[in-house]
């Protein structure tokens, strides 16, 4: 194996290009290093893209954030226009892993890693956010929730790295939530979850909304219809339920280790109403 | 002077201190040396091959490509670890689970070994050895290996304890049956009869450091092997057993371990290090890394259980009656047996009995685990108690208190108890103030209580005066948990001196008779039995010297608060003479001051727990959180008040694991899918909370300072209490351990149907 | 496979080594450079005992290279006391008795260390979630919530 660090994204483009054998990114390796460990991968060539001027840094505009591709998720709730912004993304974000995972993973390592079940995947769908994606040829910009082909697969082409994730400006009374269930408190990986970003108007009945959800199909869903149930209601009971039931709906999860086809269903539901109600109070609901 | 170990009722002036443990430093400098931490000049690094296999016949192995590579130093395989047991099966079955045979017979069953200058080279050789598998069927569940028509592990195991023997090998080991009365004609006296099954999954001690050896044989015969273990005596035992070595020439030297708990009372890598290194003629150093540590140690059994309990209006309990069926993984041992004399032992029933089924499996071969299979049986056992009461309308902890076992009681296993503390203990979670804390919405509270033996053994200690005064004290049982504190306020406490002056260390195996294994709880009991007797002989001689040094008889001086004192008033001028005092001057008055004690610790007392918890249900996704939770316990005495904390907290935390989410999960394909701390899941931090102690001591008479092992029992009870307080939270009743969210939220979901 | 050299600052030592362009940082520190202060107790991000700070980041060294680390500044336990005396956190476990088989203590030194850095007056529920990369088996967590509650009082000289 070789171990690469070059200084601009072209170099590193022109590096995975150029390799014939498997080559891979690094950014915060939190989960090309287990694989390497498991004997699950073993890259020829690995091109750290952490020296790269501008990867590492969190930039607000007036059309929103523009996050590196390798800033470590601990830095996502150190900015705190980010944090106040997008505070489901960057919960969804910080639940990856430990404290120690923090300090090294990232959102679009997270996006690239490619799990249905991955943390921060479903708020940035819920988010509109967009990746950067850089190749020897130029660069191209993708929704999110384009970028996972499969399991473990993506749309990116040989050569082609993501740059950056951009998360839109904050909308006026608008709100965003993450929630997942794990068995345990922290260091599990999602059994099902659900992201939404919602806003209201000034009466408080909603007047848009995306609702994503994880770990229920091979790639992470935005759904449609649980957003429709949501949209024109003061999220009241009728609407929470048509929300949830839409979740669930929506759901083709499989039986494994970690949880059932039907455990998945019932709760997609649930943290569906759940997530809602947190973005709604985000907004401004009452 | 014979051994002493009647109970010394005196007030302690050291033991019962909370004092800084002697290994403390080095500890959180980083500096303390485990099983991974040695080197040793021109070490090789040492890798296993395991089967992808459940059940497999090995038809062949080719490690000729492997040997070709360059770098590797050695490769064996069972050819290079000839069956020398002469005919005893268990050590057979040892030889068997370190390196498979003819047949795998488990996914991580090892079936070669390869030694080779760096990791990477290692790595590689493995991938070149072909093995030539023949999957045959297996099983891993326990109901079905008990089936007439189950896939078969060994052809030579014919169910013990059945009349006549049968004629057709199985995988059933073991029936064996303990209890007293006639339970048919008690629960022809019952009221309400409540019968229930139950089945519990297999867990892994979990210890955060992976099995780690560097072993070191040379070509005349001799050998050196620093390991991780529990038992450096016994795994030397072994060891030069399985090898074909002199016991002599073998030393084994433990390192700080980092967690044991029953698992590292086993050796697997340990005979493949040593057989490597004695091919290579250099050291070889063998790490399991987590995934090894979860295919191819010992974790405990899984089980399925039928409870029958008969109980008069009263809260009078006719009969009692057990059924355990556990899994011994690949290999006959008799965990189920442990299962039926532990499960009815905090009773006092007229009619009891338990009987006991043992079963081979393909999955690994089970080790202890912490009070081995008593959890598994206090699960079923204190499940159906709460049962029991609600069909009365007694309260839970009321109809315990009526049956509790007590001083004279028969048990169910056949010894009658000397002063126990299972009363005392529920007496003390009747009236804790968490008994009558407001409990939430969604929240519900559940007791349940333990029971187990503790261990004695063989023991052997050395206690040396020094030429300044201070002591060392050398033992043979492994420190797991603080315990050279606890040894040295023994000593200190019997000499007489600061706790200070007193060093513990644990001794190899070439410097201190054979001592068994730190398991049973036998740690802190036995060895201060015999650090105290040690310490009396060195008193002894103290005296003596004294005497010399006064010339007057050795009669005339008594040892008190540490110092020599001469008796009577002809001697009142005469200054005490501390054990600084006489061992300046031992070279003049005999050589070295020393005491030294091999003994059995027998009559150990035995050991009961009450816990109480509050647990919480989210309805709508069966998740589980641990709001509060006591333990009580007896420890008959304290030596160190914090470490005895520590164990009843520790056990607590396991248990609650066990109770919760942990649970080996076999494929179809009867591999383990979740061998790793990410998917198999122990509590972490913020899954606890504070886990409030209360120590109570009655003090066993077999021991010169009361005391009882504590390491095991606070294991026990909580799978019972945490499945008690779930029921009392959503009102369902699970039956099938852990009790992990889907599990729950189905059983709720079933209850609303009804 | 040809090795990657590296400068870097390990508890404010300048040190350089030359370690396999695959090798985790765990490996170069235990190996290379004996400081077996950090241990591997499952070499996935799992468990924390490998816990080392780099450029002021709590990570778990397992789940870093060797070869990311030139120019890097590290602090491991083993630069956590100041000479012969033991920082706050250190001394309390000892008080505390928040250690039983110490294989874990190193890790959680560390983590509590990066914790108290960043929070200095952290509620029990941030510590618990704060150490929750942190397993010990042995104690239920209980005395290493005291410890390190008493580590910041101390601390903040309260």
């Amino acid at each position: 194996m070789r171990y690469e660090s070059p200084a601009t994204t072209k170099e590193a483009c022109a590096l995975l290009a150029k390799e014939k054998g498997s080559a891979f990114v690094l950014a915060g390796g939190t989960d090309l290093l287990v694989k390497m460990k498991a004997g699950m991968l073993e890259p020829d060539l690995v091109v750290d893209i952490k020296r790269i001027k501008g990867m590492r840094e969190i930039r607000k505009s007036a059309s929103g954030f523009v996050i590196g591709a390798a800033t470590p998720n601990a830095a996502l709730s150190e900015n705190a226009a980010l944090l106040k912004a997008w505070p489901g993304v960057v919960e969804a974000a910080q639940l990856i892993g430990s404290k120690q995972v923090q300090g090294r993973c990232t959102m679009a390592g997270n996006l690239c890693n490619a799990s249905p079940a991955a943390d921060s995947v479903p708020a940035l769908v819920a988010a509109g956010a967009k990746v950067v994606v850089a190749g020897t040829k130029g660069k191209r910009k993708l929704a999110v929730e384009d970028v996972p082909a499969g399991v473990g697969r993506t749309v990116l082409k040989r050569g082609e790295i993501i740059e950056a994730i951009e998360l839109p400006a904050k909308k006026a009374k608008s709100g965003d939530a993450y929630l997942r269930f794990i068995p345990r408190t922290e260091m599990d990986i999602a059994v099902v979850s659900c992201a939404v970003n919602l806003s209201i108007d000034g009466k408080g009945v909603i007047t848009a909304a995306r609702v994503a959800l994880g770990a229920v199909a091979p790639t992470v869903l935005l759904v449609k219809e649980a957003a429709k149930a949501l949209i024109g209601s003061k999220l009241d009971d009728a609407a929470k339920a048509k929300l949830a039931a839409a979740a669930s709906a929506a759901c083709r999860p499989i039986d494994d280790k970690r949880g059932t086809v039907e455990f998945r269903t019932d709760v997609a539901g649930v943290l569906a109403r759940r997530a809602a109600e947190i973005a709604y109070a985000r907004a401004g609901g009452k | 002077m014979p051994l002493d170990t009647s109970l010394v009722r005196k007030p302690f002036k050291v033991i019962g201190t909370r004092v800084r443990r002697p290994d403390g430093i080095d500890k959180v400098t980083g500096r303390a040396k485990y099983g991974a931490d040695a080197f040793a000049p021109g070490q090789l690094v040492g890798l296993v091959l395991r089967s992808p296999h459940a059940h497999a016949k090995i038809r062949k192995i080719d490690t000729s490509k492997a040997e070709k590579l360059p770098g590797v130093k050695a490769i064996i395989t069972s050819a290079d670890l000839p069956d020398l047991t002469g005919g005893d099966r268990s050590m057979r079955d040892i030889l068997e689970n370190c390196m498979a045979r003819s047949k795998a017979l488990y996914d991580g069953h090892a079936v070669a070994a390869v030694a080779a200058v760096d990791m990477h080279t290692a790595k590689q050789a493995l991938k070149l050895i072909k093995v030539d598998y023949q999957v045959l069927p297996h099983v891993t569940d326990v109901d079905e290996a008990l089936k007439p028509n189950a896939p078969l592990l060994h052809d030579d195991i014919f169910t013990e304890g059945i009349e006549p023997k049968p004629t057709k090998p199985s995988n059933f080991i073991k029936i064996a049956e303990y209890g007293h009365g006639d339970v048919e004609a008690g629960f022809k006296e019952a009221d309400v009869i409540i019968e229930k099954s139950y089945k519990t999954e297999q867990t892994h001690q979990g210890y955060i450091e992976p099995h780690a050896c560097l072993a070191n044989v040379s070509p005349d015969g001799t050998g050196e092997l620093w390991v991780t273990t529990q038992g450096p005596f016994v795994y030397r035992n072994q060891c030069a057993a399985l090898l074909g070595m002199d016991i002599n020439k073998l030393r084994v030297t433990s390192s700080e371990i980092g967690g044991g708990f029953g698992g590292k009372t086993h050796v697997w890598g340990e005979p493949v290090a040593l057989a490597l290194s004695r091919k290579a003629n250099r050291p070889v150093k063998l790490v399991m890394t987590r995934d090894e540590v979860f295919r191819a140690t010992g974790p405990t059994s899984s089980s399925s259980i039928d409870i029958k309990i008969g109980v008069r209006k009263d809260g009078t309990i006719t009969a009692a009656f057990a059924e355990l069926r556990y899994q011994n993984g690949a290999f006959p041992f008799t965990w189920a047996e442990f299962g039926a004399m532990t499960c009815w032992a905090c009773y006092d029933f007229k009619n009891v009995k338990s009987v006991s089924k043992d079963v081979v499996l393909n999955r690994p071969k089970c080790a202890a685990y912490r009070a081995p299979s008593a959890p598994i049986a206090a699960f079923a056992v204190e499940s159906t108690m709460d049962l029991v009461a609600a069909a009365i309308g007694m309260d839970p902890v009321d109809l315990r208190i009526k049956n509790a076992a007590k001083e004279g009681t028969k048990s169910s296993y056949g010894p009658v108890y000397g002063p126990i503390g299972i009363g005392p203990t529920l007496e003390a979670a009747k009236n804790h103030p968490h008994m009558k804390a407001k409990l939430g919405k969604n929240q519900g509270r559940g007791m349940a209580c333990g029971f187990w033996f503790n261990f004695g053994g063989q023991t052997c200690v050395d206690v040396n005066v020094t030429p300044d005064g201070s002591v060392t004290v050398a033992v043979g049982t492994v420190d797991v948990g603080g315990s050279r504190a606890s040894l040295a306020l023994a000593v200190a406490e019997e000499l007489g001196v600061p706790y200070e002056q007193v060093r513990v260390i644990v001794a190899d195996t070439s410097s201190l008779g054979h001592n068994d294994m730190t398991d049973g709880s036998r740690g802190t009991f036995s060895s201060s039995m015999a650090a105290v007797d040690a310490t009396r002989k060195a008193i002894q001689t103290l005296r003596e010297r004294a005497a010399k040094i006064w010339e007057i008889p050795v009669d005339e001086v008594e040892w008190m608060d540490g110092t020599a004192r001469a008796v009577g008033e002809k001697h009142g001028n005469k200054a005490p003479l501390s054990v600084k005092d006489i061992s300046a001057q031992a070279a003049n008055t005999g050589g070295p001051i020393a005491g030294h004690s091999e003994i059995v610790a027998d009559g150990a007392g035995v050991s009961f727990a009450t816990h109480i918890c509050d647990a919480e249900v989210d309805p709508e996704t069966g998740r589980t959180s641990i709001k509060r939770y006591t333990v009580i316990q007896d420890a008959g005495k304290a030596m160190h008040p914090s470490y005895v904390e520590g164990q009843y907290q520790g056990g607590a935390a396991q248990g609650i694991g066990w109770a919760l989410n942990e649970e080996y999960i076999y494929g179809k394909d009867g591999r383990l899918q979740n061998a790793g701390f990410l998917d198999y899941r122990i509590p972490v931090c913020s899954d606890l909370p504070m886990i409030d102690t209360q120590i109570l001591e009655i003090p066993t008479p077999n021991h010169p300072s009361g005391v009882r092992g504590v390491g095991e029992t606070s294991i026990v009870p909580p799978l019972g209490a945490i499945a008690n307080a779930i029921s009392n939270a959503a009102g369902v009743r699970l039956n099938h351990i852990p009790m992990s969210p889907p599990r729950v939220l189905k059983a709720i979901k079933a209850a609303k149907k009804k | 496979m040809s090795a990657v050299l590296v400068k870097t600052t390990i508890n404010g030592d300048t040190v350089e080594y030359a370690c396999q362009p695959d090798e985790p940082l765990l490996d170069v520190l235990r190996n290379r450079l004996g400081l077996t202060g950090a241990k591997e107790g499952c070499g996935t991000g799992d468990c924390g005992a490998c816990s080392v700070i780099v450029d002021g980041r709590l990570v778990c060294s397992c789940l870093v290279l060797g070869a990311e680390m030139d120019g890097k500044t590290l602090e491991t336990i083993e630069g956590m006391a100041d000479g012969d005396k033991l920082h706050p956190l250190q001394q309390q476990f000892i008080d505390h008795a928040a250690l039983q088989c110490g294989i874990c203590t190193p890790g959680f030194l560390i983590a509590a260390k990066a914790l108290l850095a960043k929070n200095p007056d952290p509620s029990e529920e941030e510590i618990r979630f704060g150490l929750a990369g942190n397993l010990c088996r042995c104690t239920g967590y209980d005395k290493i919530v005291r410890a390190v509650q008493a580590a910041a009082k101390e601390m903040r000289g309260a």
